[in-house]
């Protein structure tokens, strides 16, 4: 998601103004703006209000006005040892996550940007897209099934004398599966970015470095990765609002009880908490503490990447 | 013609390789998927499909179309894209327009930006959200897919950013016109706007399609599951599927399993997908560029 950012580069304001400002033009503005506003109130702001219920001891009949209990909910959570376990995981998948998610398409791209022929850069880069389109419920059927003991993988693996490995159902192995499968999927993404970012560096500078004498390896260290370095640092800033979001698409269509331990993430204990044992309260408070730590690095991560890397997502 | 060096040449082979190997890698996947669908259940068992159905036969396609609710689980997403992105492409166009209009115009514009820009940042998350659609009376209804975000704002300001790209005397001759702004926007903008709504509809498309999970929270039965909140109660159970199940299927059961069954359903979800998908890849790149503010 955060990679989306990038589309909405937007420099300072438009200035142009050869018209007095007029009030008639302005009210039909707000009438265009009403309905959007006016879903994103109930849908957006209600839940947010909703969050106060993490203070209270949720009861069906009341709703969101339920007796307050101050800080109660968050005490439990707190002595919960498996709480303080799943932010451990998260937070660990999704760095790695990040790390893979710029590593891979970047060193694929750089690979990529050495093929010639357009058509054959345009079909790698179309085949490993695909998986972006797919859901999480369809690539963890196929791992599921890949994977599996009597699956083709295992039975490969058997094939050149290597004992069946439980990709899905052994805690040291299940993170891994995790993070490998996430750069199956998106890194096409990257790829496609990262490659936009190659061809539009200036062909002169690649010409002017081969009259001085450079070679590939040196125009690549010193014209393309010059070249390619903002585009890294303002996706490794842009991630940094994900830290907590660890994917739970993912992981709730491949983790089991036997994985909880190394594969458990603060979203699908909020949804077990939450929705499956009913408990609103505490899932909320769960919700409160994910969503407040977000909010502050969402808006450091928009401070650094207008900082350091000179773009502004609005 | 560049002279070649012998160890460019060397590269350029292994490069080669190396590519071909990783695309092929990320695909094989499918095709074993592919291949244990067509092949029966006997073939399966034995460990004896790689990528090439063994024994083939189309009895879990069969059963896919006439037994369980996968037809009418297809259905309902049909119903969900469209009325999603319906919804959300309407609203993206109402509220994008008035927000590219600069501020010495519009006085209120950066107070609406903020408003809902804040609501990317910080969310009330899972649970209030779902107290909140349970207490509309939203559950099991379709709007409960779609109402919720139905304002995608990433969209919007790609949508926004593209409007500000256009070129200011195309609305300056309007308004010397006495075109007033729900003319502008309808009759002027819109035609302007398709590689934008392409982009930003296909966004919202693929999105609506391959949402599983609002379909599990807010539908309560399973005969309600949009297609990928149905596969997925599949891959979890699929003996429950075959219990659903209306009808004789011996003859269809006796060639087919769970994983053959799984592995036709996973593929028939991914087909629509996969079918636009070379089709639509062009908007998705071209989106990749169309935000940005040019010149």
């Amino acid at each position: 998601m955060a990679a989306l950012l990038l589309k909405t580069i937007y420099k300072g304001d438009v200035s142009v103004n050869s018209f007095k400002t007029n009030l008639r033009r302005q009210w039909q503005y707000h009438v265009l703006l009403i309905p959007a506003a006016v879903l994103i109130f109930i849908f957006s702001y209600i839940p947010l209000y909703g969050l106060i219920i993490a203070f209270q001891r949720f009861n069906p009949g009341t709703g969101f006005h339920s007796p307050w209990v101050g800080l109660a909910n968050f005490e439990r959570l707190f002595n919960q040892p498996n709480f303080v376990r799943t932010i451990w995981n998260t937070v660990f998948l999704s760095v790695m996550k990040i790390i893979g998610g710029i590593v891979v398409p970047d060193v694929f791209s750089l690979l990529l940007n050495e093929v010639r022929r357009t058509s054959a850069k345009r079909t790698f880069q179309t085949v490993v897209y695909i998986p972006n389109f797919l859901s999480w419920v369809i690539m963890a059927g196929v791992m599921i099934d890949i994977l599996s003991a009597d699956g083709i993988v295992n039975l490969t693996l058997l094939k050149i004398g290597i004992n069946p490995i439980s990709f899905l159902g052994n805690n040291n192995i299940f993170p891994w599966t995790m993070i490998i499968s996430d750069i199956w999927k998106s890194f096409g993404f990257g790829t496609v970015i990262y490659l936009a970012t190659l061809t539009s560096i200036d062909p002169g500078l690649y010409e002017a470095a081969i009259v001085d004498g450079a070679k590939r390896w040196k125009q690549t260290v010193h014209i393309t990765m010059p070249m390619l370095m903002p585009m890294i640092v303002l996706m490794t800033i842009l991630s940094m609002g994900n830290i907590l979001n660890a994917g739970f698409d993912q992981i709730y269509n491949l983790y089991s009880p036997i994985v909880y331990q190394s594969g458990d993430i603060i979203d699908t204990y909020v949804y077990r908490l939450g929705i499956l044992q009913a408990q609103y309260s505490v899932g909320t408070a769960v919700g409160l503490f994910k969503s407040g730590i977000s909010a502050i690095l969402i808006l450091m991560s928009y401070y650094f990447a207008d900082r350091f890397a000179g773009y502004r997502v609005f | 013609m560049q002279y070649k060096s012998p160890a460019r040449t060397a590269f350029v082979i292994f490069n080669t390789i190396f590519l071909t190997l990783t695309a092929i890698l990320c695909v094989l996947p499918f095709f074993q998927l592919l291949a244990v669908s067509f092949s029966s259940s006997s073939a399966v068992e034995g460990g004896r499909v790689i990528f090439w159905p063994v024994k083939f036969t189309l009895a879990s396609y069969e059963f896919a179309i006439m037994g369980g609710k996968f037809t009418a689980a297809i259905f309902i997403s049909f119903k969900r894209v469209l009325l999603g992105t319906g919804l959300s492409l309407l609203l993206i166009i109402l509220t994008a327009y008035p927000l590219s209009r600069p501020k010495d115009r519009f006085a209120f514009r950066n107070i609406y930006m903020v408003y809902f820009v804040t609501t990317m940042i910080i969310s009330g998350g899972l649970i209030p959200t779902y107290i909140l659609v349970t207490k509309l009376g939203l559950l099991n209804s379709l709007w409960a897919l779609v109402l919720p975000y139905s304002l995608p704002v990433f969209s919007m300001i790609i949508m926004m950013n593209f409007i500000r790209g256009l070129p200011d005397e195309i609305e300056e001759a309007a308004i010397i016109d006495g075109a007033g702004v729900f003319q502008i926007l309808g009759q002027i903008m819109l035609p302007l706007l398709t590689p934008a709504i392409a982009t930003v509809g296909l966004f919202s498309i693929v999105g609506h399609w391959n949402d599983w999970f609002s379909g599990l929270i807010y539908m309560q039965s399973t005969k309600l599951y949009p297609l990928q909140t149905y596969l997925q109660t599949l891959i979890m159970n699929f003996d429950l599927m075959l219990r659903m199940a209306q009808g004789d299927f011996t003859k269809l059961l006796a060639l087919m399993n769970a994983r053959t069954g799984r592995a036709s359903q996973l593929f028939l979800g991914a087909l629509p997908v996969l079918i636009v998908y070379p089709f639509i890849q062009k908007y998705f790149t071209t989106g990749l560029v169309l935000g940005s503010v040019k010149g």
